[in-house]
């Protein structure tokens, strides 16, 4: 059974796009700033946003991200605040869930899978569940058919590889790098390769992330994958700008111009 | 035997980690378990145990202690005498040597009363590692001392700015680090915490604690103790103490926890008394942290026990009831220290001087005829200005 995420993905390969993913922390730097950015990022050519709810300790978030989340925190976000606010927004692309696992078993794992489809959250990443320990969170998502979406490093070996991408739905995560989460100037070159060795296993959309920053990145990574995932890059402008009255033309800017290398 | 292959100690442990580092505990976990087995591997880390860290440690009755208590009998596992004051070289050696191993050229730590940290430098410099230490801004400024002792050791003391500032993000850090170098960088984790296999590593090279207290109280009272007392933050003396009795079911656990300046008052570290199951640095188990699953801040008196996560085979022991775990107040704690100065002339870390002042309560309770050995896993020296502080 396809899903809205898969949906999305079919329209891009039919249109000869690659997906747009942005990742925004909820509550960040406030909620109404936060609203009107999700708004803005969607006005803007994003095709999917993950909402990225604050955790105490991500360790696999840079400082750009660590930062976000301690704001957030300060304004007490929570899954439930979040899923509240999910339910009345009025956005037409799917959204999903990024945070760690703690908070989502604090929550109860059914109970986490029924407020998704209720609120209208079509999938989740999870940094630091692997699909080795995923079973339960994988099952109560199941039932509603949402996504888990699951990572690749470029330190996973081919058996990995293999099991990850048979495990993931709706699409694979890579991870351009090793390291954390952050904006980066530079990117490893082989990104390309690992690509189409995921390939190989697997017909779902790929799409990285993890240090992707400016357009000229976007093109070269957008030409051999489904999709790019931005986030540090992205908060990173909001924090410039934040306190500012050009704070949305900036961030729709921004979004577009990586939007335009992405088509065709 | 726990753990599992997954890494589980009944229901907790596990390997919650970034997919990053996946391939890399695998590795670890092969590459320790080879050694674990290779006869030439245990021969150079016993050779290092005992000619450079000092092994074994004695098993020392503290008999003015025991008159003063009036109860049981007290010995104390004098890890204080180990080299670098404190068990931790036990678990150093053993991981720096497996990494010299497993071919990788830097060597990563976190610490948190800074005990980890020199223990870890020391080995570092003991094996010609490049060597960088994560310690927590708050932590830097009370172990003051130590901080420049792993400068002179050769390390490199980076501040976590992060957070609370102590041991919990120091291990964040780390872990940062070793996603983002793991190909040629070596973790040395300090405790029985953190994602699968590095609880068994862990207690893997802290065995020795117990297994020596075993032959050693059959040397002198042809018995085994009715209890072992230890002092429990991530749990690694304790564990080391423990484990080796496990089958032993008359020989009682009790693990003591930092309960600050009162459980009551919310600052505190007693993770096994008051925490919650969850998943945190890696493994499922228990976890101080509020009801949306955020990590709490901790506050204890000991910098080594200032953690709000314990080592998963410590929660399985309190799920089936086989080990208990109870606390101490800082005060509490202070009065042990100065107990333990006066009686026996040793200066006690402030971590296992919170062992020492749950063993005040117990052991006068307890008869002349029973056994009660209690792991002082390092010495005072450390904490002298944060004592005189107080």
């Amino acid at each position: 059974m396809i899903n809205r995420i898969d949906k999305k993905f079919q329209e891009l390969r039919k249109r000869g796009e690659r997906a747009l993913i942005f990742y925004l922390t909820v509550g960040y730097p406030d909620l109404a700033t936060f609203t009107k950015l999700l708004f803005a990022l969607e006005r803007s050519g994003a095709d999917l946003i993950e909402l990225g709810i604050p955790f105490s300790d991500p360790v696999a978030d840079g400082l750009t991200i660590q930062k976000t989340s301690q704001v957030a925190l300060k304004q007490k976000i929570t899954l439930k605040k979040t899923f509240s606010l999910a339910k009345d927004l009025d956005v037409n692309i799917p959204l999903l869930l990024m945070t760690y696992y703690n908070p989502v078993y604090q929550y109860g794992l059914k109970k986490f899978a029924d407020s998704c489809k209720r609120n209208g959250i079509e999938g989740v990443i999870v940094p630091d569940l692997p699909p080795e320990e995923a079973n339960p969170l994988r099952r109560a998502l199941k039932r509603h058919n949402l996504d888990l979406i699951f990572l690749i490093a470029p330190t996973s070996p081919e058996k990995r590889i293999k099991m990850i991408s048979n495990k993931s739905k709706g699409f694979i995560y890579y991870v351009s790098l090793t390291g954390v989460t952050g904006a980066r100037e530079k990117l490893p070159k082989t990104i390309r390769l690992s690509l189409n060795k995921i390939r190989k296993f697997t017909k779902r959309p790929i799409c990285v992330g993890f240090g992707i920053s400016k357009p000229f990145q976007a093109r070269e990574i957008g030409k051999y994958s489904d999709g790019i995932i931005i986030g540090s890059a992205l908060l990173n402008i909001v924090e410039k700008y934040k306190n500012k009255r050009g704070l949305i033309k900036k961030v729709e800017k921004f979004a577009s111009e990586i939007k335009e290398t992405l088509k065709g | 035997m726990y753990p599992d292959k997954k890494g589980r100690f009944g229901v907790f442990g596990g390997r919650f980690a970034p997919e990053t580092l996946m391939a890399a505990l695998s590795e670890l976990e092969t590459s320790s378990r080879k050694a674990q087995r290779d006869k030439a591997f245990q021969r150079e880390l016993n050779r290092y145990l005992s000619d450079y860290a000092g092994r074994p440690t004695p098993l020392y009755y503290a008999r003015r202690l025991t008159e003063y208590l009036k109860g049981a009998r007290i010995y104390l596992k004098r890890e204080d005498l180990c080299h670098t004051g404190a068990h931790k070289i036990n678990n150093t050696l053993g991981q720096v040597l497996l990494a010299k191993r497993m071919g990788k050229r830097r060597i990563i730590a976190e610490t948190g009363a800074g005990q980890h940290g020199v223990a870890t430098a020391t080995a570092a410099a003991l094996l010609g590692f490049k060597c960088e230490i994560y310690m927590g801004e708050v932590d830097m400024i009370r172990q003051r001392l130590n901080v420049y002792r792993m400068e002179l050791l050769g390390a490199k003391v980076i501040p976590v700015k992060s957070g609370t500032r102590t041991l919990k993000d120091a291990v964040n850090e780390t872990f940062r680090d070793w996603v983002t170098n793991v190909r040629d960088t070596y973790y040395v984790l300090g405790s029985v915490v953190g994602p699968h296999p590095y609880p068994l590593i862990v207690r893997n090279f802290q065995v020795v604690i117990g297994k020596e207290t075993k032959k050693q109280i059959l040397q002198v009272e042809g018995k085994l103790p009715d209890y072992l007392v230890a002092c429990v933050g991530g749990g690694s003396n304790s564990i080391g103490l423990f484990h080796p009795f496990f089958h032993y079911k008359n020989v009682k656990f009790i693990g003591v926890e930092a309960a600050g300046r009162g459980i009551k008052t919310g600052k505190h570290a007693a993770t096994l008394v008051a925490g919650k199951k969850g998943i945190l640095h890696g493994s499922f188990s228990d976890l101080l942290q509020d009801k949306n699953g955020q990590v709490h801040p901790t506050h204890s008196v000991a910098a080594g026990l200032d953690y709000p996560g314990v080592g998963p085979e410590h929660s399985h022991y309190k799920s089936i009831g086989r080990a208990k775990y109870v606390s101490a107040t800082d005060k509490e704690a202070l009065r042990a220290f100065s107990l333990l100065s006066q009686t026996e002339g040793i200066l006690p870390a402030l971590e296992p001087a919170h062992a020492l002042a749950y063993l005040a309560k117990l052991a006068p309770k307890l008869s002349r005829k029973e056994i009660v050995v209690l792991c002082l896993s390092g010495r005072g020296d450390k904490d002298l200005e944060e004592v005189a502080k107080l």
